[in-house]
């Protein structure tokens, strides 16, 4: 008989010679699966297509029935969008056209359509409103957030499920219900119209949102690593720097852009206690219906311009993200 | 190192008392296992000696200073957690190193620290990976490291092995005695099994429904039970407990008439401060009792097994007790036979059945 060193392989096995058979009844309907997300994903991404398109259609090509799919592609709309312009005299006009070579691009291109750079639109302050605005307030409310839900999670507090119930109900009503007595209050503190008053607004619409998801994560840190940190030497602060912190990252990452995509997109607050300094561009981007005819390009210009950031952000921290929306309800 | 003591340290958590007030010395380079059923208080003892948990009363002395209010981190002691707590984001070097650098020791001396530890637990191969990618032992034996780099005065084990395979447990058993042995460090270990307890222990604590039963070495346990919860508690099987009453050194067993005559050097400690007719409890562990054609007492065959070196009996007595015996005898005896045997006069404990205390034998001068 020969021995299990004379039939066994002779070199190392790398590949897996497991030949794992799927049953094809499995395999349709896997690929089932798999055309079915390629149709709802082509759907739901059709808006975002079309917005793109007329963000770089000339204002001919977009009111063209039927919707041109193939057309010469145009920055239009981000002039329109990002300038402030008026329309040239026909004299005028002549005497620009005359002598282009001291322009730049924009002001050919604004040139073409018969007008004339003034200056930057208000739209680009509104889009740097918004990104301090939503930009400070989710910093906030997530390092704020954080503390709060750690404590929640591990000290024994006296009325804790009466506090956290408490903290959920700031949510129970739409925002907008109490956009008045907020807007009254606004005016006594003579924060209408002003950052910090946006700021602190969104910190606390967005703060029970990320206590409530934090400490769901913070729960599933076994308190474990904390007491070996303790008995090793730590300070329970430092405990919570070199041991929570790196372990609560996921959803850290997840509360991050739920409360940046609350705070960018937000409406009807904006719109009632900020006018024109604190500005945010949503409100600002409704507005462009009523000025002036409707430039379908500006409009789909801006909102691609504010949908970037948050697309951005929200693919930097896609991996965490990925972890971090099943609200652990995976175990590692 | 250090010697640990415990001065009517106590537990309550609201209304529980999950330890009542104990004391407890534990001598420096001591293996102490502290052993007892879950939810008798003895993982609280061992938090309230590292400070993870506050005491409700009482004083905890490390090396004759008071610690019962110092934070974990200032008491010089390590934790080995039964699940690890490995930290999974650091690798095996990193947590061994982790402690170390809290201390702020220079780089060199981390290096050296835990090269030297690593060493000892031979574990040179896994420092690399990260916890979650090490099986269950090597995971502890990290654990163990992270807890030995920094040369702490005493170390305290809260069910090291209680998430181990069962035949790994038993090589980590002798590791973790081994480093005990070499390192002579004060150790507190806690645990539910019995035989882990007999194996490790210099001492053991047998605790049960937050107070301590007995304190003694594995063979006092195990020999001299004080009272019929450690009796019970300790050896697999257990002692052995017969129900009977006491008269003019004879004790008298309901149901089949069995009677034992108790040893001459028992008669006077059972005869004091006792009625005739009282319930005594015989006490006997499986391998005191000898098989014997004419021995003084009989039971009837429920069950044999064999268990490779010897076989266990077990017998019913008196109709509702079920006792077991241990014989080097490999014959399977058929059931309801009926055995006769002795018990070894010097091994048989009796207990008060109403107290549940063993009754202490006359010391002979």
């Amino acid at each position: 008989m020969a021995s299990f060193e004379e039939t066994g392989p002779r070199t190392p096995v790398v590949e897996p010679t497991r030949v794992d058979k799927v049953h094809p009844r499995a395999k349709l309907g896997k690929s089932i699966r798999v055309i079915l997300t390629v149709i709802v994903t082509f759907i739901m991404i059709i808006p975002v297509v079309v917005m793109i398109m007329t963000a770089f259609k000339s204002r001919a090509d977009i009111v063209t029935p039927p919707p041109k799919v193939f057309f010469q592609p145009t920055l239009e709309g981000f002039l329109y969008l990002f300038t402030d312009r008026s329309v040239l005299s026909p004299a005028n006009l002549e005497a620009e056209r005359a002598n282009p070579g001291n322009l730049n691009y924009w002001q050919k291109l604004a040139l073409s359509v018969g007008q004339q750079i003034n200056g930057p639109s208000d739209y680009v302050g509104r889009l740097k409103n918004s990104v301090i605005i939503a930009g400070t307030s989710t910093i906030l409310s997530v390092i704020l957030g954080l503390f709060a839900a750690y404590a929640f999670s591990r000290f024994k507090i006296s009325g804790k499920d009466d506090l956290l119930f408490f903290i959920l109900s700031t949510r129970m009503l739409p925002g907008v219900v109490v956009t008045i007595p907020l807007f009254l209050l606004y005016k006594q503190l003579t924060w209408n119209d002003t950052h910090i008053g946006m700021i602190v607004l969104y910190t606390v619409f967005n703060l029970s949102f990320s206590v409530w998801l934090l400490k769901g994560f913070i729960d599933e840190i076994p308190i474990e690593y904390e007491e070996a940190a303790l008995v090793d030497g730590y300070t329970r602060l430092q405990a919570f720097f070199r041991i929570v912190l790196p372990q609560a990252v996921n959803g850290i990452a997840a509360t991050t852009v739920f409360c940046l995509i609350f705070a960018w997109n937000e409406y009807a607050f904006a719109l009632m206690l900020t006018s024109e300094k604190a500005r945010t561009a949503p409100p600002s981007i409704a507005t462009m219906l009523g000025s002036g005819g409707l430039e379908w390009s500006a409009i789909a210009a801006g909102s691609l311009g504010f949908l970037i950031p948050v697309a951005i952000v929200t693919f930097v921290l896609r991996d965490y993200l990925l972890r971090g929306v099943t609200f652990g309800a995976v175990r590692k | 190192m250090a010697t640990i003591e415990l001065r009517q340290v106590e537990k309550k958590f609201g209304d529980l008392h999950a330890v009542k007030p104990l004391d407890l010395t534990i001598n420096d380079g001591e293996f102490i296992v502290l052993l007892g059923p879950s939810g008798c208080g003895k993982t609280t003892t061992l938090r309230m000696i590292s400070g993870l948990e506050t005491v409700s009363g009482g004083t905890i002395w490390l090396n004759g200073r008071n610690v019962t209010w110092l934070h974990p981190s200032d008491r010089d002691i390590a934790f080995v957690f039964q699940f690890y707590a490995l930290y999974p984001h650091l690798t095996a070097r990193q947590n061994i190193a982790f402690p170390l650098q809290a201390q702020g020791e220079s780089r060199a001396k981390i290096d050296e620290r835990v090269n030297e530890v690593v060493k000892l637990l031979k574990i040179e191969h896994v420092l690399k990976a990260h916890p979650g990618q090490l099986s269950g032992g090597d995971q502890q034996r990290v654990a163990l490291a992270r807890s030995l780099v920094r040369r702490p005065a005493a170390f305290l084990m809260d069910e090291p092995l209680g998430a181990l395979d069962a035949d790994f447990r038993e090589v980590m058993r002798s590791e973790i005695k081994r480093l005990h042995v070499l390192q002579n460090a004060t150790t507190v270990y806690v645990t539910h099994d019995q035989i882990e307890a007999m194996a490790m222990g210099d001492r053991i604590v047998v605790m049960s429904e937050a107070t301590i039963q007995q304190i003694g070495t594995p063979t006092v346990v195990y020999n001299d039970p004080s009272n019929l919860f450690v009796a019970r508690f300790i050896g697999s099987p257990g002692m052995n407990l017969i129900n009977g009453k006491y008269a003019d050194g004879i004790i008298h067993m309901a149901g089949m008439d069995n009677r034992y005559v108790v040893p001459q050097e028992w008669q006077n400690v059972l005869g004091k401060g006792l009625n005739t007719g009282r319930e005594i409890v015989i006490g006997f562990r499986p391998e005191s009792a000898q098989i014997n054609d004419h021995g003084e007492l009989v039971g009837k065959v429920y069950a044999s097994e064999m268990q490779g070196s010897s076989a266990v009996l077990h017998l019913t007595i008196n109709e509702k007790d079920i006792i077991h015996i241990r014989t080097d005898r490999l014959i399977p005896y058929p059931i309801d036979t009926l055995v006769h045997f002795d018990i070894n006069p010097r091994m048989v404990r009796f207990f008060d059945a109403e107290t549940e205390l063993a009754f202490k034998p006359e010391v002979s001068q």
